[in-house]
């Protein structure tokens, strides 16, 4: 024991490290995996930037990156991707409630589940737009 | 106190986020899995011509560079926090590492949407 | 729960962190053995350990009903009050008792809280009016609707849960926080306050609002639902729409 742990009435007070913090709470984890679906956003921004960068350079490149697509490597990415997609968007709706300012509905705070399920809703209703769109509308 | 320049990057990742969250599973399955498999859609969804003509419609430029634009500066924000979170203490170099190639990944994209022309 | 846990004989182990900067040079469980009951709390196992077993262990309680947010404490890793948490949640299982996370250990479950309290006295957490009136006058009326936008945010009981729940607190403690902020907010929201212009530049800085990436654990271990996470991130959006309009609003640019 050093003299100055044995000195009575000092303070010392004791900071504890935050080394692997996200590992000792559930929580956390589900925190970091929705802040871990931001690295396959932007591999997908990558993906499509090359898309619009070969559109650039003419039809032959165009081909070659659109064929490219049709790897089982990309094609496992994008399966991986979509899945990452669909919790981010189940993630993003599930926080909205804390993040946007308090709707009031009579006198009552609008309940969380409420503004989760109307966000969903949203995501469903612009995806299917999306969709339709693709399939039918260019036809 | 110095105001926080973090509207800027936060404003871009909030629509960013919205609009992933709204529209990026319905792309990710079109562009990815699909268009590739030809599975259920037209034969020609992604051929040259066809997204040709639709880079150069001043409409179809917004669409691709909104998208692309803001789903990687969606991604950049949040990778700067986690680098923090994971203890790379100076913000301002997390700031360089993530923010500075986002730029330049934008700059590359309008250039390639304009070389595209109308 | 079966009669035989309510039997005089039960007991429950209760693992208790100490620290005694005189003589530890970092902080050990100590394990102890509680008399078990189903209507006993952390804070009277602790109460107990202090008047039969160990008179040396420091922590902090008043009211024994979760109004004077003293016992914070973590309680199997997770940021609750003794006094509402009881024993049976954990029993035949052990419970393992440590100081609130992110804050320096002063002495056992005693923790350093000077720096919260030093934030909470820079935000102005008093209604500043928005117009001086006389006592003719009379009072300062405020409709339901207006007492709405900010009753839970002046529910809190200062307990610092939310700050032992926030890891960016524990990663920055320069960090303003989910209490504080909560508390900030509950001043600006409110229609006889008129205090949010010197409450702005503590709320726009780096580590005001911006500090926070939305975990919201704090507003899952809030015993009051007053919903920090809440009361940061609208003011987020509050902060990005200034920061652009500042220029077109009058007045504002100076800021």
């Amino acid at each position: 024991m050093s003299a100055e742990t044995r000195t009575m009435g000092k303070r010392r007070p004791y900071r504890r490290a935050m080394d692997g913090w996200w590992t000792r709470n559930p929580f956390f984890v589900r925190y970091m995996i929705r802040e871990w679906t931001a690295v396959l956003v932007a591999a997908y921004a990558l993906v499509l930037l090359v898309g619009a960068v070969r559109l650039a350079q003419g039809e032959a490149a165009y081909s070659a990156w659109f064929e490219s697509m049709k790897s089982p490597f990309a094609l496992a990415f994008h399966w991986v991707t979509l899945a990452v997609f669909l919790y981010h968007t189940w993630s993003w709706f599930e926080i909205m409630p804390r993040t946007m300012p308090a709707i009031f509905v009579g006198g009552k705070r609008l309940a969380r589940g409420v503004i989760t399920a109307a966000g969903i809703a949203a995501a469903l209703a612009c995806c299917a737009i999306v969709l339709a769109l693709a399939l039918g509308g260019g036809r | 106190m110095k105001r926080s320049s973090a509207p800027i990057f936060w404003s871009m990742f909030g629509a960013g986020g919205l609009l992933s969250a709204l529209v990026g599973p319905a792309l990710v399955y079109l562009t990815g899995i699909a268009a590739p498999l030809s599975w259920g859609v037209p034969l020609d969804l992604m051929s040259y011509p066809r997204m040709l003509a639709f880079a150069q419609h001043w409409a179809g430029k917004a669409v691709v560079f909104l998208v692309v634009a803001l789903f990687l500066w969606h991604a950049a924000h949040r990778i700067y926090h986690t680098l923090h979170d994971l203890g790379l203490h100076s913000k301002a170099l997390g700031q360089w590492i993530v923010y500075g190639p986002s730029a330049l990944l934008t700059a590359w994209l309008a250039w390639a949407l304009l070389s595209i022309g109308f | 729960m079966a009669e035989g846990d309510r039997s005089p004989g039960a007991s429950i182990e209760v693992e208790v962190l100490r620290y005694r900067p005189e003589q530890d040079s970092e902080p050990f469980y100590q394990s102890f053995t509680v008399p078990y009951a189903e209507d006993l709390s952390v804070l009277q196992a602790l109460q107990h350990i202090k008047d039969d077993l160990d008179s040396t262990l420091s922590f902090r309680w008043s009211c024994r009903m979760a109004i004077c947010g003293s016992c914070g404490l973590m309680i199997n890793g997770i940021p609750k009050l003794g006094c509402r948490t009881f024993l049976r949640e954990y029993y035949p299982g052990r419970v393992r008792v440590g100081p609130l996370n992110h804050f320096p250990i002063e002495r056992d479950l005693v923790v350093d809280i000077e720096d919260f309290v030093g934030k909470l006295e820079k935000i102005h957490p008093y209604i500043i009016p928005r117009e001086p009136r006389t006592l003719d006058q009379g009072e300062y009326l405020q409709t339901p609707r207006q007492l709405q936008r900010y009753l839970q945010f002046s529910n809190c009981i200062n307990c610092t849960l939310c700050y032992a729940a926030c890891p960016q607190y524990g990663l920055d403690p320069a960090f303003l926080g989910p209490g504080i902020t909560a508390l900030l907010h509950r001043y600006n929201a409110d229609s006889r306050d008129g205090g949010q212009a010197k409450r702005a530049a503590i709320m726009h800085a780096e580590d005001g609002v911006w500090g926070c990436t939305a975990v919201s654990y704090c507003s899952e271990v809030c015993p009051k639902a007053v919903d920090p996470a809440n009361a940061i991130n609208q003011n987020k959006m509050a902060s990005a729409m200034d920061y652009f309009l500042r220029f077109v609003k009058p007045g504002g640019a100076r800021k």
